[in-house]
């Protein structure tokens, strides 16, 4: 038996079939993955993310550690609430996690930092800390909510105190806000609309009814697999690891290269990286043909050579087979995947696949 | 509940085998295997005339998660593949041991029962793998 979040007993109570997650007995579907992607895009679902890392750093010097550890500059961040993105590398560049940062006041920040990277996230912060006095604590008896879709924030809202409802509302794109025992952030995985919400542990099944009762759709990992990959967000240890740098994963938006005179870790690295024409590059892929797209399948690119699809599946909201895939450097429009040993054609297409409910790639 | 017909042979690699009147035989996945598959989304079917071994490779069954071999549990040659599939796959989530059904095949030797499993058998090793 694995972790179980303090919601495993509600979704058990919901049908959920349950499946090992990096140790977490996580929910993967409620009956149909492809009905709960639907829910998200159409009206409203919820997924468990509780055994996501959260982690607080403190500490005078705070702002200036994080300009060293993370790739993003959390100079950017100057309103408290608000939410980066970004790559936290080691000295190679290689990507040790990818994770959000909010600014909660001058002497504190916190992270959400993948479940599967735990241990080595915060054995890596912490001998970066250390200089910096800066001290490195992982939030414990917590849960988290992801609410995502279009009527997400709408139908999760009775589940804010009336005090700050207004507020919560109100809130930006990638901002955060304590509402009183809750902590809600307009932030998400999917490519919709949304909050994540982060609940003392106790309060975690009573916001869970509550939510369904509104009529938000429960969802698994299934659904956050598929709906995560129309929206061309990456998956750490998927799209990327510590032996890929942002360049070759399609994060080089997240790497803050201004101010110059900025060190953090892995920048040499990149900057080498950023000047060579060799270096492979990260694209989307349409399946041109019926069937499935895999993870690790060969992609054949005439002329230029081959590269590996990194995630491919199955879009229900375009009914076609998408994929992420890492490729040698150059322009073309298709290539051609190896699918059980037949060479099927795709069409390499710019990402997101879907975003806000829309396809954006033309069929 | 899982579903699961009496009239029918089934393999350990949840497989449905039904006899036909003509001495033909009539293929499919089991309704426990649709179930652990989830919705499916593509179905890979062999070409009619096709000869296939018993054991070899006959389908390939995609769902949102992955993808799944179907082996042939007998020797024989593809008389008919359930066309429908190419564009509902869902059809097997919904009605594995009818409309869903994958292969019809001409068996090219006689149907060693013995290979494949009773109802009751099948029943049997679902309750192990549960346990």
């Amino acid at each position: 038996m694995g972790l179980k979040t303090p919601l495993f007993a509600s979704h058990v109570a919901a049908g959920a079939k349950i499946v090992d997650f990096g140790g977490w007995d996580m929910p993967l579907h409620y009956g149909s993955q492809k009905e709960e992607h639907h829910a998200v895009r159409n009206t409203a679902g919820v997924f468990d993310v509780s055994h996501m890392t959260i982690v607080d750093l403190n500490g005078d010097r705070v702002r200036e550690f994080l300009r060293y550890l993370l790739a993003n500059d959390v100079a950017r961040l100057q309103t408290p609430g608000k939410a980066l993105y970004s790559a936290m590398l080691n000295d190679n560049g290689g990507v040790i996690d990818d994770l959000i940062v909010y600014f909660m006041h001058e002497c504190w920040f916190r992270l959400i930092v993948n479940a599967a990277t735990r241990d080595k996230d915060l054995a890596w912060m912490q001998k970066q800390a250390h200089d910096f006095s800066v001290t490195v604590t992982e939030v414990a008896g917590t849960a988290m909510l992801a609410v995502q879709g279009p009527k997400a924030r709408e139908l999760a809202s009775g589940c804010v105190d009336a005090k700050w409802r207004e507020a919560a509302l109100a809130l930006p794109p990638f901002t955060g806000m304590q509402a009183g025992q809750l902590f809600i952030a307009r932030t998400g995985y999917t490519g919709e609309d949304g909050w994540e919400i982060v609940m003392p542990a106790a309060a975690a099944a009573s916001t869970w009814d509550q939510l369904l009762a509104a009529g938000v759709a429960p969802c698994g990992l299934g659904a956050r697999d598929t709906l995560r990959l129309e929206a061309a967000m990456n998956l750490y240890g998927t799209d990327m690891d510590e032996t890929v740098s942002p360049l070759e994963a399609g994060m080089g938006w997240t790497i803050a290269w201004e101010p110059r005179e900025r060190e953090f870790i892995g920048r040499a690295s990149l900057e080498r990286k950023r000047s060579d024409p060799t270096l492979q590059r990260f694209v989307g892929l349409l399946l041109e043909d019926k069937g499935v797209l895999r993870n690790h399948q060969r992609v054949v690119v005439a002329g230029q050579g081959e590269g590996e699809i990194t995630s491919g599946g199955y879009s229900p909201t375009m009914e076609r087979s998408i994929a992420l895939a890492r490729l040698p450097a150059g322009q073309s429009e298709s290539a051609a995947v190896d699918v059980r040993g037949k060479l099927l054609q795709v069409r390499i297409v710019p990402t997101p696949f879907v975003r806000n409910g829309k396809i954006r790639i033309k069929t | 509940m899982i579903e699961l017909p009496g009239d029918l042979l089934y393999t350990e690699e949840h497989e449905w085998l039904r006899r036909e009147d003509d001495g033909s035989v009539t293929i499919g996945i089991t309704d426990h295997a649709q179930a652990a598959l989830g919705d499916l989304v593509y179905v890979e079917l062999p070409e009619v005339g096709q000869e296939l071994d018993s054991g070899g490779d006959m389908a390939v069954v995609e769902s949102v998660k992955a993808a799944s071999d179907v082996y042939s549990p007998i020797a024989g040659v593809v008389e008919e593949v359930n066309e429908s599939l190419a564009d509902d796959p869902e059809i097997i989530n919904g009605d594995p041991y009818g409309s869903g059904w994958i292969v019809r095949l001409r068996p090219s030797e006689k149907i060693n029962e013995d290979e494949l499993l009773s109802p009751i058998a099948y029943q049997e090793l679902l309750d192990e793998e549960d346990a």
